[in-house]
């Protein structure tokens, strides 16, 4: 067994969790497959829309998988950048956008 | 131009300089050990080996291996400091077969093709010959390199020179760490020479062509989609035109095998490639319609067999004793490079395949 919870080989066996349910795993993989196919938006807005997503939901693998995927698009660096800071405006608002919760409790509970 | 981005194998004295050591990194490893099938495998599964040659179409012609840059990538490990130059006595026999060739396409490369001191005449000679489509692949740095060359694009207009230019990318930063510093810069003045004299502008019949291979180890995109990103960068940011884009994947060998490895990117890349093949590419494989003649007269299936080393299996294997008929349906030397040009939609010097 590996020693780390993460392996970046196992990227390329992803496919392999149809082989233990077939017809959910080819539904999902249809599904993924058309969700990004060129439609109202550009295959290169999602790629860089999965790339934001990637890091918010700090998947290793869909970094590694969305970053290949931009460079083979010819998307460069900068608005790879720039792409991510979106995602953590959002990470970060939607913490601070709590803070009014926490507003609301203390102005409930203080006298 | 400013620094070079980096000396050749050969110079470096490298082990990947000799192509039997290249060969055997391709040969061994996960192809060995069962890992990956090798090419002759995969395609034996969709009943494509042996891969037989087709009617020639494209008469490739190699004229020298010196070029005045020094690509990270470059897949003939070309170079200021390599010697190896066509003479004009190899030129006048592929003179000779030309004039008796089905081949409608002739192409020019190299090297920087227009380094070859007898380049000049050579193209005056074949165009006397009237081939339909003459192109010459020209890295553009080399129309502002020096002053001797400064009149090279009216001298490709005068003999109606299909131009074929590498352009890894319409950003300075990624077009330079690939190809050297000020390439970007000296490669946007020369086309917009070429612009000037009509090549590349709308209805021209001056072609003008972009080469576009990835900055690492990446498969290129979608070729129309890059072409129409080209396009409008090169357009709003330069005012510069040119007809299509081709799209090529950088093949395992030379400098860019030398980079796979370095970069431990080896491995990934030629997963990449294998998942991606595309047996509809192999049916429309380049080594199955051209035919490559390197520097001193031998012939090859392509230009990545010739810096292999890797001659055609047929009894005409040097242009002195060309026989297009002994040519026709020869079996086409492969090793595990090939997957380079059926990944995706497939990649030959004119672009994708499929």
């Amino acid at each position: 067994m590996s020693k780390t919870y993460y392996d970046p080989a196992d990227l390329r066996k992803f496919g392999k969790i149809s082989e233990w349910n077939q017809e959910l795993g080819e539904k999902f993989f249809d599904y993924y497959g058309k969700v990004f196919e060129e439609g109202a938006l550009t295959a290169r807005e999602k790629s860089l829309i999965a790339l934001a997503v990637a890091h918010t939901e700090q998947c290793p693998y869909c970094i590694d998988a969305y970053t290949k995927d931009g460079l083979q698009r010819g998307i460069t660096k900068e608005e790879m950048m720039e792409a991510l800071h979106v995602g953590a405006a959002i990470k970060s608002g939607a913490t601070l956008v709590h803070g009014v919760q926490m507003m609301n409790k203390v102005n409930k509970l203080e006298m | 131009m400013g620094k070079l981005k980096t000396q050749s194998l050969q110079k470096r004295d490298s082990d990947l300089a000799q192509s039997n050591k290249q060969l055997d990194i391709l040969s061994n490893g996960i192809f060995a050990n069962g890992e990956l099938p090798t090419f002759k495998d995969k395609i034996s599964e969709t009943s494509h080996f042996p891969l037989k040659a087709k009617k020639l179409e494209i008469l490739q012609i190699n004229v020298g291996y010196m070029c005045n840059q020094v690509c990270e990538h470059c897949h003939v490990d070309a170079g200021p400091d390599r010697k190896e130059i066509m003479t004009r006595e190899t030129m006048q026999q592929i003179l000779d077969v030309i004039k008796t060739t089905g081949a409608h396409t002739l192409d020019l490369t190299g090297g920087a093709p227009e380094m070859n001191p007898h380049f000049r005449w050579f193209v005056e000679e074949a165009s006397k010959v009237g081939v339909k489509d003459f192109i010459v692949r020209s890295n553009l740095t080399i129309i502002r390199a020096n002053k001797k060359y400064y009149d090279l694009p009216d001298f490709f207009k005068k003999y109606n020179i299909h131009v074929v230019s590498s352009m890894p990318h319409w950003t300075r930063g990624k077009t330079d760490k690939q190809r050297g510093e000020g390439v970007f810069d000296m490669s946007i003045k020369a086309l917009q020479e070429l612009n000037e004299r009509g090549y590349g502008m709308p209805g021209s019949d001056l072609k003008l062509d972009l080469v576009y291979n990835p900055n690492g180890a990446y498969l290129p995109g979608d070729q129309t989609t890059m072409e129409k990103d080209f396009k409008k960068a090169l357009m709003e940011d330069f005012g510069i035109n040119f007809h299509s884009l081709f799209a090529i994947t950088n093949l395992p060998i030379a400098r860019f095998l030398d980079y796979l490895i370095a970069s431990e990117n080896y491995e990934d890349y030629m997963y990449a490639l294998v998942e991606a093949y595309n047996p509809a590419a192999v049916e429309n494989v380049m080594c199955t319609n051209t035919l490559s003649v390197s520097w001193d007269g031998y012939l090859f299936d392509c230009d990545f067999n010739q810096m292999l080393e890797l001659p055609v299996n047929s009894k005409s294997k040097h242009i002195s004793e060309y026989k297009e008929e002994l040519l026709e349906g020869r079996n086409i030397v492969i090793s595990q490079h090939c997957y380079g040009c059926t990944a995706g939609a497939g990649s030959s010097c004119q672009g994708v395949v499929a």
